[in-house]
């Protein structure tokens, strides 16, 4: 990166709601139904048919502007936006233009240099567009997705870098999580973003000519096409050239992004009001109802792990990373006062099968019960560590608790003092080079003694009892 | 007397005494469509099977107790309201062959009355014009002149109950669309206060503008048709959260002491003397009646029509954007690209004032352009509102002529489309003020054709209306022509 240059970023990101109907009809928002089955004369515009506002969305979009600190607008209106597409049954798509739900939010990202706060300009309701598949030399609509309710939020040029880019939408998705008002599933779609960046000299006030990057499908492509983009920027100026506003596509397997149009053919999209829906009243007992339902915040959480659990800043932070996990959590802990070997064990063993499957916290094969279950036996001294390592797939694998594998595999601590002595008695006859050495002054060897007799149980043998009997027998 | 031209009330006391069945009735209303259609064209669609069927399960039923007064009795309806499995072509070739597969509000009210649907009206194309010249596929004759237009664009609905095909009709009124024709044809003609009736199901012309309502030959079978499809909605938001009163409970209540207001604004030059004498007498019927007569101001009239063709043909660029060729309705099939196939399909199925109108709503809404038509226009609506209010501190009711004409003859405006546009000039306030009007026949020019007097409410005032309209016409001589059908 020259350092002559900065970037200037803005993002733009559409979540889709989880809304159970559609924002202006009573079909499913469902994903993944076969094509054109959850469709009405409402949402496929047919001649004669009327939205209706499903209240649903706008108390969801009530709850993320009291999430990113947004000023509401009390009166906002929904408006037509004209283009004309075959995903786009009325010929408009009915949005918010000059009266958004929202405006002037923030949020906080955490950088190298401390934590930074981006502004977001506005964030604004609207219907989403049906989806287009081309077949050979035939195209087809699928109009299922036309009317899934969205949300468009639209950030301040305050991002200077691919990482903050990266950071931003990570901290978003977050949000949105914890908000529970979307999947926020990418692959899906249920989660969009375009990115528009420019350049200019480092101290310069004014901004430089941007370009819109579209079709980024993970925050991965975002940084890329970012990083991408900037250094073509940045070539094109030192090369003496200029830039020229427009929408440039990312190709995620080239790694680069390509025109797709220019400022001269972008859209005049004749907005107006649209006079078949009332202006949107936020009520004062809308608002209230809404910051009754709202989650802790993602940060306020952390800061309560920290403290409440005693646990390090990192660990509260990966914790805290979605509410689900954050709850798997607080699940476990009403049951296992061990707080920080819960930390542990879910950053470890957990984690990875979660992975694994590619499943999230809810979903997780252990219950929160179960993993608090299995922890405890350790911290009693039922099972060793390892013992508990080779218990959790298991778990995992059967949905059997702890205590009933132990159970039916004999995985119980070998605590007998008489049998752990024969052991003992056993271990010390093999090794009596080690155990002159011991007695004359070489403790160290007692380390690898007591591994012995633990190898020799299988493990099963508590180790703090090996350890006590040894030493008693030795002296 | 033949079935068809009786009366609501009369043929409730037939059904009830059991001196007619509903399928007398049906089929004396299809014998008279079959008859005239030819000659009129007022019907686009006869639905004689399903019409026929209905009839029969009725009688089968028997009629409820409590029926409606609406209860077998033949509707028809404009050819822009979706009824399901009835054909809504909108006057347009780019809605020919195009059936609705569900049933808007007007069509669940007239069922769940027990009205017969004899079939769908012809129109101008899209509800946009004065005259149903603006028609895809025929010339809507005017019953009392066959030479003249029945006005627009609910012309066949008001051909249809002047000519006696049904007993009443449904049209649709965004800037005079049921008054002017109303008044063409001789028959009374009501458009709602915006959001007294559901605009679910009505194919959508200017969504801030459009309103249902009836036409009948008689006030108070206006006022039965109406009570039947007035009411909230919940699939039309802004429909009113209201129920309506009983409009013909007080109809024969007398009007005396009433203040009739007389806009200064519309008794100008430019109204035609023989018009002007039919006003007069109807003024003097009033007085007669009791009333008082007040001289109101309606300052911001002379900018209603250019308002009302910046806002709805905006509203209109947008509403008639849906037909694209991709889904449903008329398609070019040798398109290869997708530009062609939009340019193509709506170049061939949209008529010139259609295209008229969506290229001058695109125009005023673009975005160079947007604050000195678009939001200037909605500016002057609310002046235009302001000035009714106003009026209606003074005046209870507000008289006009429904029309600075009477029918007139084929070709005669169709090419000048100001002109065709002047002749809704005192009626296009009222949609801009969301207000309800009547038309209401007061006489006949000096060409024996009728001539519409107007009169306006306010806002949800149309007990008031109906029951000022209703005096009238109890001491109005009749018209004293004949139907040339």
């Amino acid at each position: 990166m020259n350092t002559d240059f900065e970037p200037v970023i803005g993002l733009e990101v559409h979540v889709q709601l989880n809304t159970k109907t559609k924002i202006f009809c009573g079909c499913s928002t469902k994903f993944g139904l076969l094509p054109n089955t959850s469709i009405c004369p409402v949402c496929l515009g047919y001649p004669g048919v009327l939205p209706v506002m499903n209240e649903e969305v706008v108390r969801s979009a009530v709850k993320v502007c009291l999430m990113m600190d947004f000023m509401i607008n009390t009166y906002s209106r929904m408006d037509r936006k004209n283009y004309f597409y075959p995903d786009l049954p009325k010929g408009y798509q009915i949005s918010q233009f000059d009266n958004p739900i929202g405006v002037k939010g923030k949020l906080s990202i955490d950088t190298d240099e401390g934590k930074k706060e981006i502004g977001i300009t506005r964030i604004h309701i609207e219907e989403d567009a049906g989806k287009l598949i081309h077949g050979d030399g035939v195209s087809y609509v699928d109009f299922n997705r036309t009317g899934v309710p969205l949300l468009e939020i639209v950030s301040e040029p305050d991002i200077r870098s691919s990482k903050e880019a990266y950071l931003y939408l990570k901290k978003l998705k977050q949000i949105l999580e914890y908000t529970k008002i979307s999947d926020c599933n990418m692959e899906e779609g249920s989660l969009r973003c375009d990115a528009n960046v420019s350049i200019r000299p480092k101290g310069q006030a004014q901004f430089g000519t941007k370009t819109e990057i579209k079709n980024l499908n993970s925050f991965k492509f975002v940084q890329k096409a970012l990083d991408y983009e900037i250094e073509r920027q940045m070539n094109v100026l030192k090369e003496g050239g200029t830039i020229s506003q427009e929408t440039r596509l990312f190709d995620s397997g080239t790694g680069k992004t390509k025109t797709m149009r220019s400022k001269e053919e972008a859209h005049d999209y004749h907005y107006f009001p649209e006079p078949d829906l009332l202006p949107i009243m936020v009520s004062e007992g809308m608002i209230k109802e809404a910051t009754f339902s709202l989650p802790e915040k993602p940060d306020d959480k952390c800061a309560r792990f920290e403290k409440q659990y005693g646990l390090p800043a990192y660990d509260a932070s990966v914790l805290t990373a979605d509410p689900s996990t954050a709850d798997y959590y607080e699940e476990c802990a009403k049951f296992c006062s061990n707080y920080k070997m819960i930390s542990n064990w879910m950053m470890g063993e957990w984690l990875r099968e979660l992975n694994e499957r590619s499943v999230s916290a809810v979903d997780s094969p252990v219950l929160a019960k179960d993993l608090a279950g299995l922890l405890n036996m350790i911290e009693n001294g039922k099972i060793s560590g390892k013992i508990a390592k080779e218990i959790f797939p298991e778990m995992v694998k059967t949905g059997k608790t702890a205590e009933q594998i132990v159970q039916e595999k004999g995985l119980t601590v070998i605590s007998d003092t008489g049998a752990i002595e024969t052991m003992i008695k056993e271990v010390l006859g093999k090794n009596e080079k080690s155990v002159q050495d011991y007695k004359n002054g070489k403790k160290g060897v007692l380390g690898f003694l007591i591994g012995q007799v633990m190898k020799a149980s299988k493990g099963k043998a508590d180790p703090k009892k090996v350890n006590e009997l040894m030493e008693k027998i030795l002296s | 007397m033949s079935l068809t031209s009786k009366t609501i009330q009369e043929l409730h006391s037939l059904y009830r005494s059991k001196k007619t069945s509903v399928q007398d009735v049906v089929e004396a209303s299809l014998k008279r469509i079959e008859e005239t259609n030819y000659h009129l064209n007022s019907f686009s669609h006869i639905c004689r099977e399903s019409a026929l069927a209905e009839a029969k399960k009725l009688d089968a039923a028997g009629m409820p107790e409590n029926a409606s007064m609406m209860w077998g009795i033949p509707v028809g309806v404009k050819d822009n309201m979706c009824i399901k499995g009835l054909p809504a072509t909108c006057g347009s070739k780019i809605l020919k062959n195009y059936i609705s597969p569900y049933d808007g509000a007007m069509g669940v009210c007239l069922k769940k009355a027990g009205s017969v649907v004899m079939g769908s009206c012809h129109m101008d194309e899209f509800a946009m014009g004065s005259s149903c010249e603006n028609n895809a596929f025929v010339k809507v004759k005017n019953p009392y002149d066959l030479e003249r237009v029945p006005g627009g664009s609910s012309g066949g609905s008001a051909a249809a109950v002047a000519s006696s095909q049904v007993i009443v009709s449904l049209g649709s009124d965004t800037g005079g669309s049921i008054r002017q024709p109303a008044s063409f044809c001789g028959v009374v003609g009501l458009k709602p206060t915006y959001g007294l009736v559901s605009r679910f199901g009505l194919v959508a012309f200017a969504s801030s503008l459009d309103q249902i309502g009836p036409f009948a030959r008689c006030v108070e079978d206006a006022a039965f048709l109406l009570q039947s499809i007035a009411g909230h909605d919940k699939k039309d938001s802004t429909s009113y959260d209201y129920t309506p009163p009983d409009y013909s409970k007080d109809l024969k209540n007398d009007i005396k002491g009433i203040k009739i207001g007389l806009p200064k604004e519309y008794f100008t030059d430019g109204i035609p003397a023989d018009i002007l004498t039919c006003i007069d007498k109807a003024k003097k019927v009033f007085c007669d009646l009791g009333a008082e007569l007040v001289e109101i101001s309606l300052p911001h009239t002379q900018y209603a029509i250019a308002t009302y063709y910046i806002l709805a043909t905006a509203e209109a660029s947008a509403n008639l954007a849906r037909f694209d060729g991709v889904r449903y309705g008329y398609r070019n099939k040798e398109a290869a690209t997708l530009k062609e196939l939009y340019i193509r399909s709506r170049s061939e199925g949209f008529g010139p004032e259609v295209k008229r109108r969506i290229i001058t709503g695109t125009f005023v809404l673009s975005s160079g352009y947007y604050d000195a038509y678009y939001l200037k226009g909605q500016k002057v609506r609310t002046l235009v509102k302001q000035d009714f209010d106003q009026a209606f501190r003074k005046a209870d009711v507000i008289l006009t002529p429904t029309s600075p004409c009477t029918a007139f003859q084929f070709g005669e405006k169709i090419d000048d489309p100001i002109s065709m546009y002047l002749s809704d000039i005192f009626t296009v306030s009222v949609n801009l003020a969301g207000l309800p009007g009547i038309s209401l026949p007061c006489g006949t020019d000096d060409k024996k054709l009728p001539v519409g007097l107007q009169l306006i409410g306010p806002s949800l005032g149309e007990a008031r209306l109906l029951n000022a309209a209703y005096q009238f016409e109890k001491v109005c001589p009749p018209l004293g022509i004949e139907l040339k059908v």
